[in-house]
């Protein structure tokens, strides 16, 4: 595959510059994009958090010896994957260390850190890498056809979502290589299975003629490119069901549409900019007079740290208001709420009510 | 155990019973110094109810009388205690009889030998300035023309109820002043006072000390204490006042650095078996090889204060000299920190030179070996220091002096007081150098303290006092903990209110019996005893917490004691230690004391820094040659691996890198 051939490329020539300084008789280094929230700037117009230009530098020291020569080492299986098409998920890298004697890793969060400095370095993400997260990807239902290829005889396969049944279709750890075909007006996506399942169960896709796209808690970055890329393509609008609490806000949303501080280098990607928020607003929750639960201390703290801090609510007033409502009227929302009203209000009312003006939907 | 008593209060000041009949422990007392003069009078027998005050001071009704206390009945076994097997030792030691050691001395009161022992006190006159007058001996007013109403008591009601109370009644209700408040506790104080007193006299005669300390539990909470020394023994007649009688000691009345201070403790531990089981205590003592050991059976008759003899005897002992104390008593024994086991562990660190035996009720026998044989310095008994005393206590010793005139006062009656600084003072204060010193009135006493204050009076003398020294305390400290590090520094004397004092501090650092997380321990001593109870309380604890730990490495919350694998032993040597109560658990809190601590403390945290900081940097230095062999073959085979190089290229990466690497860290 060309892209890997291009990473193993780029690995190469790090590596033969730092043999070259070595062979000098001078310490080598390799510079790193400061990952965190402080390094980390919202960019309006491209709709992401991208990276300040703040690097650490990291150059060959007694202290440094031992994760300079980690980094190699994770560098050199990343090459071995890539040049022959496998992956290693996270955690098999943490045992594949386990042969490196003196530089194994004692435990995973140390060989994480260590893969997440080899992509801030090369700028690239870690499934280019040859790397995979354990986690999954989230669930796809309605008005879609993702088009994927057979491993072995590298025909298209066409998957259609509205087959599923009662169930979903999976979304892949690697998504750069896939393609659509739909017809959808809109792509829907909601925080919780159980909202998911109920929307699925009575084909609300059909009756709206959208893709359900399911996150399962904060969005994994195959969730987030997969719909980046879905509606990119097919220059799709992006609803967002979370539940009415800072988490869902200031975590979920905002995770999705912007990217994360940790992950900056890569926000490009894995972003959605054209996300806008449904609900559960807090107006939602007054004038749908949905049942609520008292904010707790975290929720709370969660709140005016995302107001105090946080650069994408900080650029966004409505969001400082919502946030600041929330916090007046103290308490939380969550999606199944509307269930209140009928366990079907959500699909029969809620919904259309809301898709009436998307207008009106928080940035 | 020899025969001194110690342990009360210190005080001297005047003190009698309020009507309340709270009636003073030996607390009340003013200033330290006039120990030395005060008491050496008299002593009191039995009963007897005396009064001590003056002719011509006030008069007193019968019932005053009764409450006013009498001098202390305490009397100095001046050369005392101690009999050493030598003829020539033994007759000067000899105590002398009661009576004449009454008589001897200082002119007294009227008061005849017979006081009551109540508290130190009372002389006469002049009210020490720590007892409000109207508490003293003041008869309860006759009721002339007091109106009886109904329901209440009148004056001369009251005074039906008014009496005297007995010292001893006043310990056997209070027993937490003296140490006895909890089982454990009980146990720890008996053994204690014991332990003091075997030690002081054995050091006062000169005998390296041998003790046994013996704990044999009998029934639940129901124990045998044995404490034997191999002091100088008692002389047969002063036997059943040691024991049997609160108050009585050697010590008070000298300015001298001992354990005990005030004749309270045997005795008061003795009535504290008493009350809890009944029986009598046993004393078996011997004070010459020729003639056979005495044995007595001993209790104390509390209302009166005063000994009564169960059954006398004598006894073929298998110690040429000594003393041996039996008692029984309620309490209970422990393990752990402010337990008798810890508590005689940090005996044998504070008295190298003794060598002791412990029986504890369970398990087998502990026995701490002498370290030295040297015996501390002898501590020289001094005079009171002008700085330290009070206006009372100067009132007293005027009363009380031979010296016929002030300046002569001076002279004889305080320590660094020349012909010169007496001659100073009297200018300063306004007073002629030839008034008799009965005629001083009380301003112009006033005016003789602040002078002294003014005045330029040297230090006072330092003899006092015997350290344990930096060496001896290396050893001890060496000995107990095997530490990777070790240090100690004596201080030299410095002086708070007159009295002179000096700082020890040992300090031992890392090694087997210490694990890293847990608080230092601190072991405190007073006069080479082991201060147990009441730590936060004490200067000592304070100077450790203010003293900055974290500047030599070692690891301390904010207000807190440091943290680390630490022992920290401080030692305060003085004539008169200030003690925060009269059971002797924690040292006041004088500035210049907490002074001197710290600069001990700071001497030796900064070697213990310097200790540190070498194992830290050679641990470093370890470490990092040891990163270099290990992770430079990795840099190398990765780079190998990405790149597809020969074996031979890999080595040269990994030599050159090797060296770049250990040429950068030598710059």
């Amino acid at each position: 595959m060309t892209g890997n051939t291009k990473v193993v490329k780029k690995i190469k020539t790090e590596a033969t510059r730092i043999k070259g300084t070595i062979l000098q008789g001078k310490k080598p280094s390799m510079k790193f994009p400061l990952r965190a929230l402080s390094n980390v700037r919202y960019h309006a117009k491209n709709g992401y958090f991208e990276m300040r230009g703040r690097k650490k530098e990291r150059t060959l020291t007694v202290n440094t010896v031992k994760t300079f020569a980690q980094t190699l080492r994770m560098m050199s299986l990343s090459k071995d994957l890539l040049e022959t098409d496998d992956i290693a998920t996270k955690r098999e890298a943490y045992y594949v260390s386990k042969n490196w004697e003196a530089a194994r890793f004692n435990e995973q969060p140390e060989s994480d850190a260590v893969i997440d400095d080899v992509e801030a370095f090369f700028g690239l993400n870690r499934e280019q890498l040859g790397f995979i997260p354990e986690e999954k990807g989230g669930d796809v239902a309605g008005r879609l056809i993702v088009v994927d290829q057979d491993r072995d005889t590298k025909k298209k396969i066409r998957i259609d979502c509205t087959k599923f049944g009662s169930g979903a279709y999976s979304i892949p750890i690697a998504v750069e290589h896939l393609e659509f075909e739909t017809k959808a007006d809109f792509i829907l996506v909601i925080e919780t299975a159980g909202m998911f399942q109920r929307l699925v169960k009575h084909n609300y896709w059909k009756k709206a003629n959208c893709i359900l796209v399911s996150m399962g808690g904060v969005p994994t970055r195959a969730c987030r490119r997969f719909i980046r890329r879905l509606a990119d393509s097919k220059k799709l609008p992006v609803y967002v069901f979370v539940d009415g609490d800072p988490y869902g806000i200031s975590n979920i949303y905002r995770t999705l549409k912007v990217g994360s501080g940790n992950a900056a280098h890569l926000n490009e990607f894995f972003c959605v900019p054209q996300a806008r928020f449904l609900g559960i607003t807090p107006q939602d929750i007054q004038t749908y007079k949905l049942p609520t639960h008292p904010l707790k201390e975290v929720d709370v703290k969660r709140a005016r740290d995302a107001i105090k801090n946080d650069p994408f609510i900080l650029h966004h007033k409505p969001w400082q208001r919502a946030l600041e409502q929330l916090i007046k009227m103290g308490v939380r929302a969550e999606q199944q709420a509307l269930a209140k009203h009928g366990l079907n209000y959500v699909i029969d009312t809620y919904l259309p009510e809301k898709l009436r003006h998307p207008e009106r939907f928080l940035p | 155990m020899t025969g001194s008593k110690k342990r009360g209060q210190k005080k001297t000041g005047r003190k009698s019973a309020g009507p309340a009949g709270k009636r003073a422990t030996g607390k009340s007392a003013s200033g330290g110094g006039g120990k030395t003069k005060t008491g050496r009078t008299r002593k009191a027998a039995s009963g007897g109810v005396r009064t001590a005050r003056k002719r011509g001071a006030k008069k007193s009704p019968p019932k005053t009388s009764k409450k006013s206390a009498g001098k202390p009945a305490k009397k100095t076994r001046t050369l005392a205690t101690s009999k050493k097997p030598s003829g020539e030792a033994k007759q000067k030691r000899r105590p002398k009889p009661k009576s004449e050691i009454a008589l001897e001395g200082l002119p007294l009161f009227e008061g005849g030998p017979e006081l009551k022992a109540e508290t130190p006190a009372a002389i006469q006159g002049e009210p020490s300035p720590r007892v409000p007058r109207a508490i003293v001996g003041t008869p309860p007013p006759r009721g002339k023309g007091t109106k009886e109403r109904k329901g209440f008591q009148t004056a001369q009601t009251i005074a039906l109820r008014q009496r005297e109370i007995s010292i001893s009644e006043f310990f056997a209700k209070n027993r937490h002043l003296l140490g006895f408040d909890s089982l454990p506790k009980a146990l720890l104080t008996a053994v204690k006072e014991a332990v003091d007193n075997s030690l002081d006299s054995c050091e006062e005669a000169g005998i390296p000390p041998n003790l046994l300390v013996e704990i044999r539990e009998l029934s639940e909470n129901r124990y045998l204490l044995r404490v034997a020394d191999t002091g100088p023994g008692i002389v047969k007649s002063q036997v059943p006042k040691i024991f049997g009688k609160l108050l009585y000691g050697s010590k008070f009345h000298i300015l001298k650095q001992a354990r005990g201070q005030q004749g309270i403790g045997i005795s008061a531990a003795v009535m504290y078996s008493q009350l809890t089981t009944g029986k009598p205590v046993k004393v078996i003592t011997r004070t010459n090889p020729r003639q056979k050991a005495h044995v007595y059976e001993l209790q104390i008759q509390t209302k009166t204060n005063t000994p009564v003899i169960i059954s006398e005897d004598t006894l073929d002992w298998e110690q040429p000299h000594g003393t041996q104390i039996e008692m029984e008593l309620v309490a209970a024994y422990k393990k752990g920190l402010r337990s008798v086991d810890a508590y005689l562990h940090q005996v044998a660190l504070a008295n190298p030179h003794a060598e002791l035996v412990y029986r504890p009720p369970r398990d087998s026998e502990i026995v701490y070996k002498r370290i030295t044989e040297k015996l501390p310095a002898e501590a020289k008994a001094i005079k009171p220091h002008p700085h330290g005393v009070e206006l009372g206590v100067l009132l007293d010793m005027l009363k009380l002096t031979k010296a016929r005139n002030v300046k002569g006062f001076l002279e004889r009656e305080f320590s660094r007081m020349s012909a010169r600084a007496s001659l100073d003072v009297l200018e300063m204060a306004g007073i002629s150098p030839t008034t008799s010193p009965k005629r001083i009135t009380r301003e112009q006493a006033e005016e003789l303290i602040r002078a002294f204050a003014r005045a330029k009076i040297m230090k006072p003398p330092t003899d006092c006092l015997s350290p344990i020294g930096e060496e001896l305390l290396v050893a001890s400290v060496a000995s107990e903990v095997e530490p990777d590090f070790h240090t100690a520094v004596t201080r030299p004397p410095a002086v708070y209110r007159g009295n002179p004092f000096q700082i020890e501090v040992a300090l031992a650092y890392g090694g087997p019996m210490f694990s890293e997380d847990e608080i230092v321990k601190l072991t405190r001593f007073a006069n080479r005893a082991p201060l147990v109870y009441q730590q936060s309380a004490c200067a000592i604890t304070h100077s450790v917490v203010n003293t900055a730990w974290r500047s030599y490495g070692v690891a301390q919350a904010r207000g807190a004691l440091p943290s680390g694998p630490m022992l920290v032993v401080v030692h305060i040597a003085s004539a008169w230690v200030p003690f925060t109560s009269e059971s002797k658990e924690a040292i006041a809190h004088y500035p210049e004391i907490i002074k001197e601590i710290k600069l001990a403390l700071q001497k030796c945290g900064r070697r213990l820094a310097r200790f540190i900081r070498r194992g830290v940097k050679a641990r470093e230095e370890a470490k990092k040659r040891s990163y270099i062999e290990q992770y430079i073959p990795h840099i190398g085979a990765a780079l190998r691996d990405i790149l597809s190089f020969s074996e031979r290229e890999e080595k040269k990466i990994v030599s050159k890198l090797s060296t770049t690497l250990e040429k950068s860290r030598k710059q």
